[in-house]
């Protein structure tokens, strides 16, 4: 289907979004932050995954796409309650005042 | 439908075993005897399942699972990392406090996701298993859940792990693109006949997913979360996820590259990068655990340097290579379980009485204790006869085989500078004393029972276990 | 009829300024969403943050529909946009976030921050690069959309593959699920028995 764009506009686009992801991951210091970045990373892997789907004609990329986003849900689940139990103990949610291991 | 119940069988018990476990749990109040009955049940059934399916061969629910050789062996394996772990773990918990019946319960579900690992066929299974393991695993280290270590350390594993997760999908992302498949028979066809059509994004693919799962089995320039996970997480989490889980996580690797190997033009730049991402390991793992005062962050570095030794037989390629690894891994599970129990046996408080101080005249307090650690000590070096020798030996022997001469000097000199710490923990303990009066350590209870196994795999193991006979993956 | 007309000739036939009228909904579709990216990992404030984020899925699920994948654009505001994000946003609430405070290791901070850039600088680079050489002459699945693809996104057609081919994957995830319930559980909870 002649659609005018072609597949590598799509790529480019989910390159750049888990880009943005990896830089949100490596520069914020709130965990829920990081956390939200790691989502955006996992997004633009699941763009890649439905551009990819498209344009082959395979189902196999969307149907992936279903299972990326129930493991994303769990992740935030475990993720969010990791951040409470660390509230709870320290008060803080900031990277770097998790420094008794040294970050 | 009948036949692929009965060639899983394994997994489908262990799926089942993990599910009923959430039930035993909510009949049995207040008591854990029930749950960790249950918890040594299912998993004795699963290992027999899995030598009873040993013999199946092929692939399971439309070509989703592997069944029988490769991944029953790891079947085994991961039965045997979490009975060992299960009954050390349960008197240390019930010391620190801490004796939830979730810790099983997760010690279920981590297993069941490990053995999707081995058994993937489809790199979908693979991420699931993946994702299994590791929400157990972030769950458990966390599970001191009013320790500031303890959490902290979940936290730090929770994030870095999330992320590597995101290399591992986008990874997947563009080895299905160039592709066109994530079965992982489909990819070897394509890949053997050299048919990619998008090949740098093949390239970049394999990349990031080697990423993803170097930070799984804590490699170099992805290890940076292993020194504190493992030091803050409770010690007898420690011993199950770094021997089970870095086994499970190889158990990936091994059929993935594998598979991806024989593509012609990309094959001796993957063979290159793991080589390098090996080499390096190996060094740095060694050398970063010689200025360790902390003897739970010493064997975290130590296992930095083991999963270099491992990468090694992954890179080499071959059958020999393979069965290498299985071998190692198994005598890595008891060494370093050995090794950690000890060391929560030691330990009085969590994250107290770690140090290599601490280790003093160690030999006096606990005769047994001490011993033990040294046993695993030398195995860990890679002193003849015991396993960890024979492990090193081989790797090493296939690697020369395959003509990988520098990465075994490499590797060999690693070695060399692992004597200086394991050494330097055992002269601690047998020939120095501490000024101040110490108690000997609290009785270990049925953790004793895993020391025993331990010291009996490391000494005997060796003997028995001929590494030619391991089960290989082909496809 | 002559309106139909007019708009067939002007957005399908010719375009736009030479452009598809499907090519302006991706680029405008892209801009926002990586407009709203920057936006997430910009803000200072979480709850800004998360409210970026939101948007930025929803222009996703644009991207989505695009590519006629219709149930996952409708997954993915249903499942990242609403509940997901819901529950991000309900612990930001509950913790009382508000602004970011300054860092005082700042120095710390902008080493991480210098190598974060080059770090994603240098992969975007690397990722562009080889999307863009991958594109092979006379391959035709990089130029357009396979022929099925309206009736590759659909409900009926995923619903077929995930109950019968993917049933094994299915059935996995629960596993999955189960694991991160009984874990939040524990970590989250205030106070456990036994």
């Amino acid at each position: 289907m002649e659609t005018g764009i072609t597949l590598d506009s799509y790529l480019i686009v989910s390159a750049v979004l888990f880009t943005l992801g990896v830089v949100g991951v490596i520069t914020r210091r709130n965990a829920i932050v990081i956390l939200m970045s790691i989502e955006m990373m996992l997004n633009a892997a699941n763009l890649s995954l439905v551009a990819l789907s498209a344009y082959m004609g395979d189902i196999t990329g969307q149907i992936f796409v279903f299972f990326v986003m129930t493991v994303a849900a769990a992740e935030v689940a475990v993720g969010l309650a990791i951040v409470l139990a660390l509230f709870r103990n320290k008060q803080t949610i900031y990277v770097d005042d998790v420094n008794i291991l040294k970050w | 439908m009948t036949g692929d119940l009965y060639s899983a069988l394994p997994i489908v018990l262990m799926s089942s075993a993990s599910i009923i476990g959430l039930l035993v749990d909510v009949f049995t109040p207040g008591r854990t005897k029930g749950m960790f009955g249950w918890t040594i049940f299912s998993l004795l059934m699963m290992m027999g399942a899995a030598v009873l399916t040993f013999g199946a061969e092929g692939t399971a629910f439309s070509n989703m699972l592997t069944v029988g050789g490769y991944a029953t062996y790891f079947d085994v394996l991961f039965g045997v990392g979490a009975l060992m772990s299960i009954v050390a773990a349960r008197p240390m918990l019930q010391r620190h406090g801490y004796e939830y019946k979730e810790y099983y319960s997760l010690t279920l579900f981590a297993v069941a996701g490990m053995m999707l690992m081995a058994h993937a066929n489809h790199l979908l299974i693979a991420f699931i298993g993946i994702e299994i393991m590791s929400i157990s695993f972030y769950v458990m280290s966390g599970f001191f859940r009013s320790n500031t270590f303890s959490v902290e350390s979940s936290l730090k594993y929770f994030l870095l792990g999330a992320f590597a997760t995101g290399f591992l999908v986008y990874g997947i992302a563009l080895i299905y693109g160039s592709v066109g498949s994530m079965s992982y028979t489909d990819m070897y066809t394509v890949a053997m006949e050299s048919e990619i059509t998008l090949k740098n994004l093949y390239w970049v693919g394999i990349g990031m997913l080697l990423v993803g799962l170097s930070f799984k089995v804590a490699a170099f320039p992805f290890h940076v979360w292993v020194p504190d996970v493992y030091t803050g997480a409770p010690t007898v989490v420690t011993a199950f996820m770094s021997t089970a889980g870095k086994a499970a996580a190889f158990s990936v690797l091994i059929p993935v590259v594998a598979v991806v190997l024989p593509e012609i033009e990309t094959m001796e730049r993957i063979q290159m990068l793991i080589a390098v991402i090996a080499a390096m390991s190996m060094l740095y793992g060694n050398i970063g655990a010689i200025s360790q005062t902390n003897v739970k962050r010493m064997l975290a570095y130590s296992s930095v340097a083991h999963a270099g030794y491992l990468l090694m037989g992954v890179a080499v390629g071959t059958d020999a290579g393979q069965q290498a690894v299985m071998y190692y891994l198994t005598a890595y599970m008891f060494m370093q379980v050995g090794a950690f129990v000890v060391a929560a046996i030691v330990e009085s408080k969590p994250g107290e009485d770690c140090t290599l101080e601490d280790y003093k005249g160690l030999s006096k307090r606990n005769p047994g204790l001490a011993a033990c650690m040294a046993v695993f000590m030398l195995s860990l070096t890679g002193i003849p006869f015991l396993v960890g020798f024979f492990g090193k030996y081989y790797i090493f022997k296939a690697a020369i085989e395959a003509d990988m001469i520098w990465l075994t000097i490499v590797g060999v000199v690693a070695s060399v500078i692992s004597v200086y710490f394991y050494l330097g923990l055992i002269v601690k303990m047998y020939f120095q004393d501490r000024e101040d009066e110490v108690p000997a350590a609290l009785p270990g209870g049925i953790a004793n029972l895993t020391l025993i196994v331990t010291v009996v795999g490391v000494l005997v193991l060796g003997f028995f276990l001929d590494y030619s006979v391991l089960p290989t993956i082909t496809f | 009829m002559l309106l139909d007309r007019i708009r067939f000739i002007v957005i399908v036939e010719t375009g736009l300024l030479g452009l598809t009228y499907h090519a302006w909904l991706f680029y405008l579709l892209a801009a926002l969403a990586i407009g709203a990216g920057v936006g997430t990992i910009t803000r200072k404030n979480p709850v800004t943050s998360a409210f970026f984020l939101i948007l930025h899925f929803i222009f996703l699920a644009g991207l989505y529909a695009s590519l006629h994948a219709h149930l996952l654009a409708v997954m993915q505001v249903l499942v990242y946009a609403g509940a997901i994000m819901v529950l991000v946003l309900f612990v930001i609430m509950l913790l009382n976030l508000g602004k970011e405070p300054e860092s005082q290791q700042s120095e710390q901070v902008v080493i991480r921050k210098i190598a974060g850039y080059s770090f994603s600088a240098v992969m975007l680079v690397m990722v562009g690069l080889a999307a863009l050489l991958s594109m092979d002459k006379g391959n035709t699945m990089m130029t357009t959309m396979a022929d099925n693809v309206d009736t590759l996104g659909t409900a009926e057609s995923i619903g077929a593959e995930m109950f019968t081919t993917y049933l094994f994957p299915f059935e996995a995830v629960s596993l999955l699920l189960l694991a991160a319930v009984a874990g939040s559980i524990l970590l989250a909870k205030k106070r456990l028995m036994n």
